[in-house]
């Protein structure tokens, strides 16, 4: 009997049959909507009313997330805060990625070369990673300036060092050696031959730094750097909820970081989903 | 592995280690440098003073004394372990950080084991009964708990304890009023529970989710098939083929975690008002406070080093698989 429903299972999905390769896609583009739409609405909220009568109210129809202190809507101050943080995420990874293929082709250069990327490796990788944003938001003289450069030059190891082993392994093959006895630049051999190899990895290993930069731009916003008070990012609305808490205004809390959560898990499921897709050993099952 | 190949695991490794703080040293400094904190402000913090103040005053910092200058004395007193003198506490950079380090300490060997062993537990029974709801279950947790921001698992868990069902004191570590060294163990206690409750919610996903896909795959393998059919089976063929392969590398993961840890007490405490390294980093931050950050930045990072020095040697010293030869490539 159940064993049957398994097998249905697999046959059948939602409304029609479909294949991996479509569930994947419409799995993509259904989360890639929810982010997008969620950004977009953020960018045009604005000035969010206040009105002391409507203050800490619980979370109703008319007001699904509650209000704060000042009567102003939760939902509203959760989606531009989730919009900005969307926003800082997307800044981070595009320094990250480009400084971790940067490196990454640096690495192909030569022994040296390669010592020293795994050295700098190392060392980004022997601070604990919120101390080290902490660090670089404070170089940058704090603000969003500082939150975004923190965020984004940090995030770019895990992918770095991704790239250098594909590197390494790319370097040992026979036409790379050729092109060098062909008298080609190290630059050229790299963008040309070793480039376009590891832009699938590339494009997995973008998509999962933005959870990773999401969640920490969260962190250090709510431990009080860059951001002031009044802006609308997730970790200032929670950590203002911290002020809250002990009189119970539980939703200041609860759904902030709820909608963050649900945000991260969207943008891990597109990641692991393009990852099903690019991977040529998952993408024909 | 014979004395010479430790002595020389040994060796290698304080080099390393030396390489790798000079370097950790070097590199928070010049990034404190060039941000735009002025030491004599951050001193001064607003107080008024005549221009010939300032100038004593910076020329005690030494403002105007090239950067390589700077360097080389930052790390000549660090090498004689004087980190200079903390500018909120009034007090010897080195005397803060072995204050408040213990407390944290406290708080991340308790959640350390605590994640460890219920995260491995979790693993097992959920790759045991793969498929089933206890399965989905852990899974489902674990994805959960990785998208969570840590510090917001705090509040919920001191929403739920601390002010619905009023169990345990909101943050601080030690009653209003009373010193921390005069604290009862029992406050104390009562003040280490939710943080490291938390921390250990939050830390037990990645060892939970390693040993559950680990497990499965030894399940899997074809030296289990043929226990089965000698017709081992149950929680004996889990715990004398599953869990001998899958402890070791577990215990590792869980000692390269120590950075994450670290990140997660620094939350945790912020969340909890725990008194420990966490905070104290903040509040360094948030004030200026250079020579207790590049403290604080220089003992996170021994931190983390020994615990990635402990997760090389259960590898080296525990594992009879591994040969002798292949720890200094």
């Amino acid at each position: 009997m159940i064993k049957k429903r398994q097998g249905d299972d697999k046959r059948q999905w939602f409304l029609y049959p479909a294949n991996l390769r479509t569930k994947t896609l419409v799995i993509i583009a259904l989360s890639a909507i929810v982010i997008i739409s969620i950004f977009i609405s953020g960018y045009f909220i604005k000035d969010i009313p206040t009105s002391f009568i409507n203050a800490n109210k619980m979370p109703s129809l008319e007001h699904l997330f509650g209000t704060d202190w000042m009567g102003r809507d939760m939902l509203q101050r959760t989606i531009a805060g989730l919009g900005l943080s969307i926003m800082v995420g997307f800044i981070a990874s595009v320094v990250s990625t480009f400084i971790s293929i940067v490196l990454g082709l640096f690495s192909s250069f030569n022994k040296f070369a390669d010592e020293t990327v795994a050295g700098i490796i190392d060392l980004f990788g022997s601070i604990p990673h919120i101390l080290l944003i902490i660090l670089i938001s404070i170089m940058f003289g704090g603000g969003i300036m500082g939150v975004v450069m923190g965020v984004g030059l940090t995030h770019w190891t895990p992918l770095a060092r991704v790239l250098r082993s594909e590197v390494k392994e790319i370097r040992t093959k026979e036409y790379i050696h050729l092109s060098e006895n062909l008298g080609k630049s190290k630059v050229w051999i790299a963008t040309k031959h070793i480039f376009p190899l590891i832009v699938s990895q590339i494009i997995v290993g973008v998509i999962l730094m933005f959870p990773h930069a999401i969640m920490h731009e969260a962190a250090i916003t709510f431990l009080g750097f860059g951001l002031p008070p009044h802006e609308p990012a997730i970790g200032v609305i929670l950590a203002e909820s911290m002020n809250y808490l002990s009189s119970g205004y539980w939703w200041l809390a609860f759904y902030p970081g709820m909608s963050l959560l649900i945000v991260v898990l969207l943008f891990d499921l597109i990641g692991e989903n393009v990852e099903k897709l690019l991977n040529p050993e998952t993408a024909q099952e | 592995m014979n004395k010479n190949q430790l002595l020389k695991f040994f060796g290698y490794k304080l080099v390393r280690f030396v390489i790798l703080i000079i370097a950790v040293a070097i590199f928070s400094f010049v990034l404190l440098d060039l941000s735009p904190i002025d030491p004599v402000n951050a001193y001064l913090r607003q107080a008024a003073v005549s221009e010939a103040q300032r100038q004593i005053l910076q020329e005690y910092f030494g403002t105007n004394v090239p950067l390589t200058t700077k360097i080389f004395h930052w790390l000549l007193d660090l090498l004689q372990g004087n980190l200079g003198t903390s500018l909120i506490y009034r007090a010897p950079v080195i005397d803060v950080i072995f204050e408040k380090a213990s407390a944290s300490l406290v708080l991340m060997a308790i959640s350390w084991i605590l994640s460890g062993v219920i995260g491995f537990a979790m693993g097992v029974v959920a790759g045991k009964n793969k498929g089933s709801w206890i399965d989905k279950a852990v899974k489902v947790y674990c994805y959960a708990i990785q998208s969570a921001p840590s510090f917001w698992v705090g509040m919920l868990v001191l929403m739920v304890f601390a002010v619905y069902l009023g169990w345990f004191p909101i943050g601080f570590g030690v009653p209003i009023g009373v010193r921390s060294t005069d604290a009862t163990f029992m406050e104390w206690a009562s003040r280490l529970v939710l943080p490291a409750l938390t921390l250990s919610l939050v830390g037990l996903a990645p060892i939970a989710m390693y040993t559950r896909n680990e497990l499965i795959q030894v399940l899997s393998s074809d030296y289990v098939l043929f226990a089965k059919s000698r017709g081992e089976k149950g929680w004996d063929l889990v715990k004398n083929h599953g869990i001998r392969n899958i402890l070791l590398p577990a215990v590792t993961l869980q000692f390269l975690s120590f950075s994450e840890l670290f990140g997660g007490a620094v939350l945790v405490e912020q969340v909890f008002s725990y008194p420990g390294v966490g905070q104290t980093a903040v509040a360094a931050g948030l004030s200026s406070d250079v020579p207790l950050f590049l403290g604080i930045v220089i003992f996170s990072a021994i931190f983390v080093f020994v615990g990635n020095l402990l997760a090389d040697l259960s590898y080296y010293l525990i594992d009879p698989r591994i040969k002798e030869s292949e720890f200094n490539d």
